[in-house]
């Protein structure tokens, strides 16, 4: 059976608040979390596979040309050596996400510095690497002057679905007040801390991955298309994924290398990207040159809107940084100017990292609102509260919810927020400068076909199957409290069995669409099933109350089965609301920071963030992933840049130690307000993504801090402590 | 990692012998060598443990000074309680780097020959004359943020990573080092190390089959002692700029000034000339600026790591007044 | 030549090569100790050698001779978790699991540390008590590095479990 939906009008039924067991939304702990805490819980690596091989990667240290030859001969006499793998399959990019085309193939032809090109397998691990690092390489590399790798010199095209409504230029030669301004943004690596891995096994009939992916069933169509194989020869199983944020959604070099592999060699084999492998050949969000140009009226109402941005890719890549993503409808002004331009240079691919757009869109933009509140002379939560729109200021359309400005306003109040007028270099405690600053938060809400199969089992518990990832999102609990709120069980009594293409299939974790479109299939499934149970009981479907394992005032479950289970798909598929609404979900960051007038060196003491998402499906799980969006706000503010070679383009600060991802003491108090609301727009179960917002303009909250504390404004994302310097008045 | 034989030694001796054999490397903690021996930046033939040599104490020696063994883990040197009292630098310049856990494994030995952290010297498939002598340098031309600004040469502007040391060549130690045929040298931590010159691969004056043996701390002395780092994040970071200081102030002027910068050399950066200009004179911020002009009058930039000269500026006069209580 | 792992003895490993956490991961199945850089550079691989905690990946397991391990296996298990993990559980201080071992096994050793008068860079007087405040554990735990940005419930955790003990 199916129960199938095409979302065509919101549902506004909230069915969720209607049924009695009480756990939607209640901040219970994870399912997957005993696992977690003890290590029990297996990542793709660490499968014990009788006889299995390790591969390493072999890359290329150039930049653009062909490999021409390999010493295989020479690799398989060293120890342990089984053999080298070049085969034409083995893939040379990553794959963006949301696809079903394989990554790019044939990996002895190279576009970046640092591209795998071959694997060498080996009995153990340490015989593997040593080969892969020494084996030789002939190759023909192209001349680096003729090779473009500086964005900024590169040739740049315009993306299509830019905005050119009325005219900015007059708008901000007659405003009131204006602002145009220039930012850069560096590069990020999404630094999962698993390290990109595949486990591949093939018994003559099914090659079975275990790999770390965030989205299977397009995963598995990549995987085919790159095998050349049938979807129904391949299991790709990812039921624990170390963190993904953007790097996973595709499939990657090690996944195809150690299929080829194993079916090669008839063994299993283990590929593990080394770290350095996976900053250098994964995926990098580009980085931007930006310019924000505003224009308001004496009172701080926006005429003008220009946001312009320049990203890169590689030559042939669809993928362009979507930085002006919530800058089309979050702010109204009648003459608005939107660009990107994507300039063809020769790094690793630019892909989707963690809040792809919105990460590195929203806080340029938002230190350009308090640079104009400034010129305005008004507080800068005000100046946002006049702006904004009440439909989206250019395709007209209604939004399916707005909470901007009751994030605006009651994270105010509940972060302290002092109202008004502000002056920076008013606070100081010995070299210490204090200040607070405000951002919003946006980033637009996306759903996506997803299926889920729910079995309620003759013994009265639940089974819920999904190819549906938990990267860290809180996929299991969430899941088995959607379905024990619709059952009437114990979220306990709801087993939630993940990442296995065998089941039914959904989008996968990205975009933050997991919850809503993954939950919402469920909840059909759900519904469904309860009107089976309905019928079995001889009860009325419309006033059924199902709770703790019974119909309420009738039987238990299991006495309404028999001795049989029942079984139900629900299928989620996106239908006509997008086309009728904007859907976002909204946010208030509020920052209070001190700033070293010695050193420049920015310490966060606390941050605020007010987040309106729709529904909170588990209060717990969705903090925590409002608490890392907060973290990933102060790595784009303060310490994360990827810094790229010149001469060659390859990732220069490509590991842990010099890519600076935030460490526990850059994080001071984090507070949380989830403003709860029902979003019968944004999904049947009213609720929205919360995985990205919580770092969608942090970053500019803790930029307008450091500009209120010591009169330092900072165009250039991260704020080092020498940029901090190098803006900081005399 | 390329294969190697794995000896331990039991004794000193032993260990000498060991470690004097073409492609021999000595290990005690690890956390450094291991991490160059998996990128292949170092390959050695033999690895001759010597983490189990009983040169693990710290000791009182005649004078009032302390000889901390080579083997002591950095974390046993920062949490000793004489260390604490009487050179609170030493222990803060520890627990200003790396982590609890790599200051659990590292020794003294080992972080004094800690090696560069320059992104070139550290990727096989790139130039470097550090590693590769006559390759040429990928940080001159390419990107050198963490790099040298004071003793460079053409060659090689790398930078030594470290913060003990820098504690160290303030508090004017020696290393104590055990040669060949059971002779035995000792060297001040200010000249242990070496500036790149023509030779940059030669980072200190270990010969082969040296082996460091203790660091002696001088005896107390008195003043103040301020180690100031500053970093790209609050924790677990290499320094951009460090200062170490040891200042003492009677009379209202300037007694002693024993001072050593990180981040700024091939080495734990002493410059003799600023204790000169320093001592006998009253303290304020235009002396403590004329000190910053005179470190600095040779800094040479690369454009990128242009930032550590006013850094280093700033950053030395912030921590003189600190130490002689004349904080603006 | 044996090394004692969560009180079981173990022959060493044959090749030199092999890093203490390739030894437990891969010899041993123990696979609760994570790689994340395979460089001392993020935590993950933290273990309890002769009661202090190190990075796994950093050291060869030849050299540990005689010497104690324990791994987060060795902390607690599913059927009996310890206070720590299930502080980890109730304050939500993990999301995707991955360092969360490493963690554990950092924050258990913390608080030793602590007892024991250790000073941080954190400590304002190097001789005084220590005391684990949130500024203290949050220095501590720096070498552990959290990608899912779990920071503050790690440290709620850590203050539970401290605060219960103190």
């Amino acid at each position: 059976m199916t129960a199938h939906l095409k979302f065509d009008k919101p549902d506004n039924r909230n069915v969720l608040d209607t049924t009695v067991q009480g756990v939607i939304g209640q901040p219970l702990n994870r399912p997957d979390g005993l696992a977690k805490v003890t290590g029990s819980a297996s990542y793709a690596a660490e499968y014990d596979l009788d006889g299995c091989l390790q591969g390493v990667l072999v890359t290329a240290p150039f930049t653009r040309g062909h490999v021409t030859a390999i010493d295989k001969v020479g690799a398989l006499a060293m120890p342990g050596v089984v053999a080298v793998i070049d085969d034409p399959r083995l893939t040379r990019r990553a794959s963006q996400g949301s696809t079903y085309e394989a990554p790019k193939a044939g990996a002895c032809k190279v576009d970046y510095h640092g591209q795998p090109v071959a694997l060498v397998v080996a009995e153990t691990f340490e015989q593997a690497r040593d080969a892969a690092m020494r084996i030789g390489l002939e190759y023909e590399a192209d001349d680096l002057a003729d090779i473009p790798l500086d964005p900024d010199k590169a040739d740049a095209k315009p993306k299509k679905g830019g905005t050119d409504m009325g005219d900015l230029a007059q708008a901000m030669s007659t405003a009131a007040h204006s602002v145009d301004l220039e930012f850069t943004t560096e590069g990020h690596a999404s630094a999962a801390m698993e390290m990109h891995a595949a486990t591949a096994d093939w018994d003559g009939k099914v090659l079975t991955v275990r790999a770390a992916l965030q989205m299977l069933n397009y995963n598995i169509a990549q995987m085919a298309k790159a095998m050349d194989m049938k979807q129904e020869q391949i299991r790709l199983l990812s039921p624990y994924v170390g963190g993904g944020f953007g790097s996973k959604l595709g499939i990657t070099e090690e996944t195809v290398a150690a299929g080829v592999a194993a079916m090669e060699l008839g063994r299993p084999v283990r590929v593990v990207m080394s770290r350095q492998q996976v900053f250098g050949a994964v995926i990098r969000r580009s980085e931007t040159r930006q310019r924000l140009r505003l224009a308001a009226d004496a009172d701080g109402r926006l005429v003008g809107f220009g946001h312009e941005a320049l990203v890169s890719n590689l030559p042939g890549e669809r993928f362009a940084e979507p930085v002006l993503q919530s800058s089309h409808f979050l702010y109204s002004a009648e003459n608005r100017l939107l660009r990107l331009d994507v300039a063809r240079v020769h790094r690793m691919t630019a892909g989707s990292v963690r809040a792809p757009g919105e990460a590195v869109g929203m806080p340029t933009l938002e230190v350009a609102m308090d640079a104009l509140a400034e010129k305005v002379g008004i507080d800068p939560i005000e100046l946002r509260l006049r702006n904004i729109p009440e439909r989206d200021p250019e395709s007209g359309k209604p939004f399916t919810s707005h909470k901007l400005a009751e994030c605006l306003t009651q994270g105010a109040k509940a972060f302290g927020w002092e109202s008004g007028p502000r002056a920076p270099r008013l606070r100081r405690e010995g070299e210490w400068w204090i200040g607070t600053g405000v951002a919003s938060g946006a980033r637009a809400h996306f759903f996506e076909a997803a299926q889920v199969r729910v079995t309620l089992n003759a013994d009265g518990t639940a089974l819920v199957e999904t190819d549906m990832t938990d990267i860290g999102t809180g996929t299991y609990a969430v899941l088995s409290q959607v379905v024990g709120e619709m059952l009437g069980l114990s979220p306990e009594d709801v087993q939630v069995d993940l990442g296995d293409t065998r089941h039914p299939r959904g989008p996968g974790s990205g975009g933050s669409w997991g919850a809503a479109s993954t939950g919402s299939a469920a909840f059909l499934a759900c519904e469904t099933l309860r009107r089976a149970i309905a019928t079995k009981a001889g009860v009325d479907p419309e006033t059924m109350q199902l709770k703790d394992g019974r119909v309420v005032d009738g039987p238990a479950l299991a006495d309404v089965l028999g001795n049989e289970s029942l079984s139900e798909t629900g299928h989620f598929e996106p239908g006509d609301i997008e086309n009728d609404y904007t859907a976002s979900g909204f946010g208030a960051f509020f920052a209070e920071v001190r700033v070293n007038d010695v050193t420049g060196e920015v310490r966060v003491d606390r941050m605020l963030g007010a987040f309106g998402f729709g529904r909170v499906l588990n209060a717990k799980t969705a903090r925590s992933q409002c608490l890392g969006g907060l973290v990933w706000s102060i790595g784009v503010a303060l310490t994360e840049g990827l810094l790229f070679d010149p001469n060659d383009g390859h990732v220069v600060n490509g590991d842990l130690a010099e890519y600076h991802v935030p460490v526990n003491r850059d994080v001071g108090d984090m507070e949380v307000l989830m403003i709860e609301e029902r979003d019968g727009g944004a999904s049947p179960i009213q609720a929205k993504g919360i995985g990205e917002l919580g770092m969608c303009g942090g970053a500019a909250a803790i930029a307008n801090a450091i500009y209120n504390a010591c009169g330092a404004r900072v165009y250039d994302f991260p704020m080092t402590p020498d940029r901090v310097l190098a803006a900081l008045p005399e | 990692m390329r294969s190697f034989d794995y000896q331990r030694a039991g004794t000193l001796e032993h260990a000498g012998q060991l470690v004097a054999e073409d492609g021999a490397k000595a290990i005690a903690g690890g956390t450094n060598l291991l991490d160059l021996m998996k990128l292949q930046v170092e390959t050695p033939e033999t690895i001759v443990d010597i983490s189990r040599l009983a040169l693990d104490g710290i000791d009182e020696v005649d004078g009032g000074g302390l000889r901390i063994g080579a083997m002591v883990t950095n974390t046993d040197t920062a949490v000793d309680p004489r260390v604490r009292a009487d050179y609170p630098m030493l222990s803060r310049a520890i627990l200003a780097g790396a982590t609890q856990q790599l200051r659990n494994r590292a020794t003294t030995g080992g972080n004094l020959c800690q090696r560069t952290r320059c992104y070139y010297f550290t990727k096989t498939d790139q130039p470097c004359n550090k590693r590769d002598p006559g390759s040429g340098c990928g940080a001159i031309d390419g990107v050198a943020r963490l790099h040298a600004v004071l003793g460079t040469s053409d060659q090689c502007i790398a930078t030594y990573p470290g913060d003990m040391a820098v504690a160290l060549a303030a508090l004017d130690a020696t290393v104590d080092i055990a040669s060949p045929n059971g002779r035995s040298r000792s060297v001040p931590v200010r000249n242990f190390h070496c500036l790149p010159g023509d030779t940059p691969w030669i980072e200190n004056v270990l010969e082969r089959g040296e082996i460091i043996t203790s660091v002696i701390l001088p005896a107390p002395v008195g003043g103040r002692q301020v180690y100031r780092k500053v970093r790209e994040r609050s924790s677990y970071a290499f320094a951009m700029v460090s200062v170490a200081a040891i200042v003492d102030v009677a009379n209202g002027r300037i007694a002693r000034a024993d001072l050593a910068f990180g981040g700024l050399a091939h080495k734990p950066w002493h410059d003799p000339r600023l204790s000169d200009l320093l001592v006998g004179k009253a303290p304020d911020r235009a002396l403590f600026a004329k000190a910053a002009d005179l470190l600095l009058e040779d800094a040479v930039s690369q454009g990128e790591n242009a930032f550590k000269i006013p850094l280093a500026r700033r950053t030395l006069i912030a921590v003189l007044a600190q130490a002689t209580g004349e904080v603006s | 030549m044996t090394i004692t792992i969560n009180g079981e003895s173990h022959p060493l490993p044959r090749d030199p090569r092999t890093s203490l956490l390739d030894y437990v991961r891969d010899h041993l199945g123990l696979t609760g100790s994570k790689k994340g850089c395979d460089h001392g550079q993020c935590g993950a691989c933290t273990m309890i050698v002769n009661g202090r905690r190190i990075n796994g990946c950093l050291t060869l397991a030849v050299m540990h001779d005689g010497d104690s391990v324990t791994t987060i296996e060795g902390i607690g298990t599913m059927a009996a978790p310890s206070a720590m993990q299930k502080a980890f559980l109730d304050h939500d201080g993990y999301q995707c699991g991955y360092c969360t071992p490493g963690q554990i096994c950092s924050a258990t050793a913390l608080l030793d540390e602590i007892a024991a008068g250790w000073p941080s860079d954190d400590s304002d007087d190097l001789t005084a008590r220590v005391e684990a405040t949130d500024a203290e554990i949050r220095e501590r735990m720096s070498g552990n590095l959290c990608r899912c940005g779990a920071y503050a419930n790690i440290l709620a955790a850590i203050r539970e479990v401290a605060g219960a003990a103190a």
